[in-house]
């Protein structure tokens, strides 16, 4: 698998609030855009893979999307696997593509949680509602109670994934939220679900992002030399919900990475950039953990000494990540490495060699995670 | 939103009602020992279907805790700022509960806990308070 199926080509709307506009229709604009970007026509696709929406999903999905997109393709579905699902849907295209039973593979998302309906995100958990045990929020607060008081994690080493996703996203014009955050006013940020504040959490966005695959072999018949190799994908489960876990802070990712690590054949100092899933901010410290790129209980202190910026320690989110750019579900954090690789982000990281990706859904019940190599 | 009633059926209606006689169960497996919450018809770790219900002495640690303080539901309105915590049970399982009769900031990881059951609009709860014996070791 390794190096053998490529992005070829990327696109998304503008994030943030797409009032009155269907969310099928945001992915058809997406598409567009990735196709161009491609230099495809829109008929060569034979694959579509979408994730379901966190605004009111629907069954039948992939043939919603496939009809708004005028296509009959082999293979059309919708995953559900929460924020993971993009890059699985990714995992599935390609081997597909290897497999000779696609051609070409359109992996998309779109959505309207901030003008349409976000009650998923404050949905009542099964029967643990009677003790008030609501939102998706809920979930990481315990991960980050956990986190604090097993490490004495100080607020700053939460704030700096924050602040400096904020700071990020302030370069990027597609983004949902382009106001810079101090540590001070983080730290102010009033108290959603304790330990949460204000903005440790994502936004809830509107927006449709897009991407297309195809074998490495086919770009080069097509002469597409901008297209990105992927070389590491993984996949790991956690699925016991949060409170019936033995360990918070151990969580599958760690395997999701193995897996893609050893694919990619690569050591984890060889990556030279990170688009971590940053839903809240106890995430990217805890995936950074979880994927052996910082010792237990270390990550936050290291982002605050040595930063993460592009010129950081390892430059993180660089379009501003969930908490900045986009609260969409993770396909914008592909699009920007794609964008890292082929040396065209609007704040570039200095040739890169490696770019890693994260996604992760549920409290940190899915992961996946996706290693890009150097356009060929 | 209107506040949630437990789903009831012949697998969790025990539970509840050996809440309502003023005592918390848990399903424990007669093949592997296993035990376990919520209800399942079958053993979460050797799938068998062989198990009984049996009462928990009611004693338990801290593991995490949240503290909300935004209203998810009309009906929480007036319970903000609440706790909701993971808890373990000595003899295993874990749950998610309510640690009621302290203020928030006073748990702590590892913290002795009690059961008390506490009826909500009829639903009796299996809400903890802190056990006395954190209070001597403070002391």
């Amino acid at each position: 698998m390794r190096g053998q199926t490529v992005i070829a080509g990327v696109g998304n709307t503008r994030y943030g609030k797409h009032p009155d506009r269907d969310k099928i229709d945001l992915i058809v604009a997406a598409a567009r855009t990735a196709l161009a970007d491609a230099g495809l026509s829109k008929d060569m696709v034979d694959g579509v893979f979408v994730k379901i929406a966190n605004a009111a999903p629907s069954v039948l999905y992939g043939q919603k999307v496939s009809e708004a997109l005028g296509l009959q393709p082999k293979i059309g579905c919708a995953l559900d696997q929460g924020g993971a699902a993009n890059i699985s849907l990714i995992t599935y295209a390609a081997l597909a593509i290897q497999a000779g039973m696609i051609d070409i593979a359109l992996v998309c998302y779109g959505d309207t949680a901030r003008t349409g309906s976000r009650a998923v995100y404050h949905r009542p958990r099964g029967d643990d509602a009677v003790m008030g045990w609501y939102s998706t929020a809920a979930g990481y607060a315990m991960i980050h109670q956990a986190y604090r008081q097993r490490y004495g994690t100080p607020d700053e080493h939460f704030g700096i994934v924050a602040v400096t996703a904020r700071r990020h996203g302030a370069n990027n014009p597609d983004a949902h939220l382009r106001v810079p955050l101090s540590m001070g006013q983080y730290l102010q940020g009033s108290y959603v679900v304790e330990p949460l504040r204000r903005d440790d959490c994502c936004l809830v966005s509107d927006g449709g992002a897009a991407i297309i695959l195809m074998s490495n072999k086919r770009a080069r018949q097509l002469g597409r030399s901008r297209a990105v190799p992927i070389i590491g994908l993984g996949q790991a489960q956690e699925s016991w919900e949060v409170h019936l876990r033995p360990d918070l802070l151990h969580t599958k990712a760690a395997d999701s990475a193995e897996t893609a690590f050893r694919m990619a054949g690569i050591r984890r100092e060889d990556v030279s950039f990170a688009q971590l899933y940053d839903c809240f901010t106890v995430t990217v410290l805890q995936t950074l953990e979880d994927y052996g790129l910082a010792p237990r209980g270390t990550a936050g202190a290291r982002a605050l000494s040595e930063g993460i910026g592009v010129d950081g320690w390892l430059p993180l989110n660089t379009a501003g990540g969930l908490l900045s750019e986009s609260g969409t579900p993770g396909l914008q954090l592909i699009i920007e490495a794609v964008r890292q690789m082929r040396g065209e982000a609007r704040l570039q990281v200095s040739s890169p060699r490696f770019g890693l990706v994260s996604n992760q859904g549920g409290s940190m019940h899915t992961h996946a995670t996706l290693i890009l190599g150097q356009p060929q | 939103m209107s506040a949630p009633q437990p789903t009831l059926s012949p697998l969790t209606q025990p539970y509840w009602e050996a809440l309502h006689a003023g005592q918390l169960t848990f399903q424990k497996c007669e093949e592997c020992d296993q035990a376990w919450l919520p209800a399942r018809e079958a053993c979460p770790n050797c799938l068998s279907i062989h198990w009984e219900r049996v009462p928990a002495a009611g004693t338990a640690k801290v593991v995490s805790w949240v503290v909300y303080h935004t209203a998810y539901a009309d009906h929480l309105a007036a319970r903000i700022p609440y706790n909701v915590a993971v808890v373990e049970l000595d003899e295993g399982p874990r749950m998610l509960t309510s640690i009621v009769g302290c203020r928030s900031d006073a748990l702590l990881v590892d913290a002795r806990i009690q059961l008390k059951i506490t009826a909500e609009d009829g639903i009796p709860l299996p809400y903890f308070v802190l056990s006395e014996v954190n209070e001597e070791v403070v002391e």
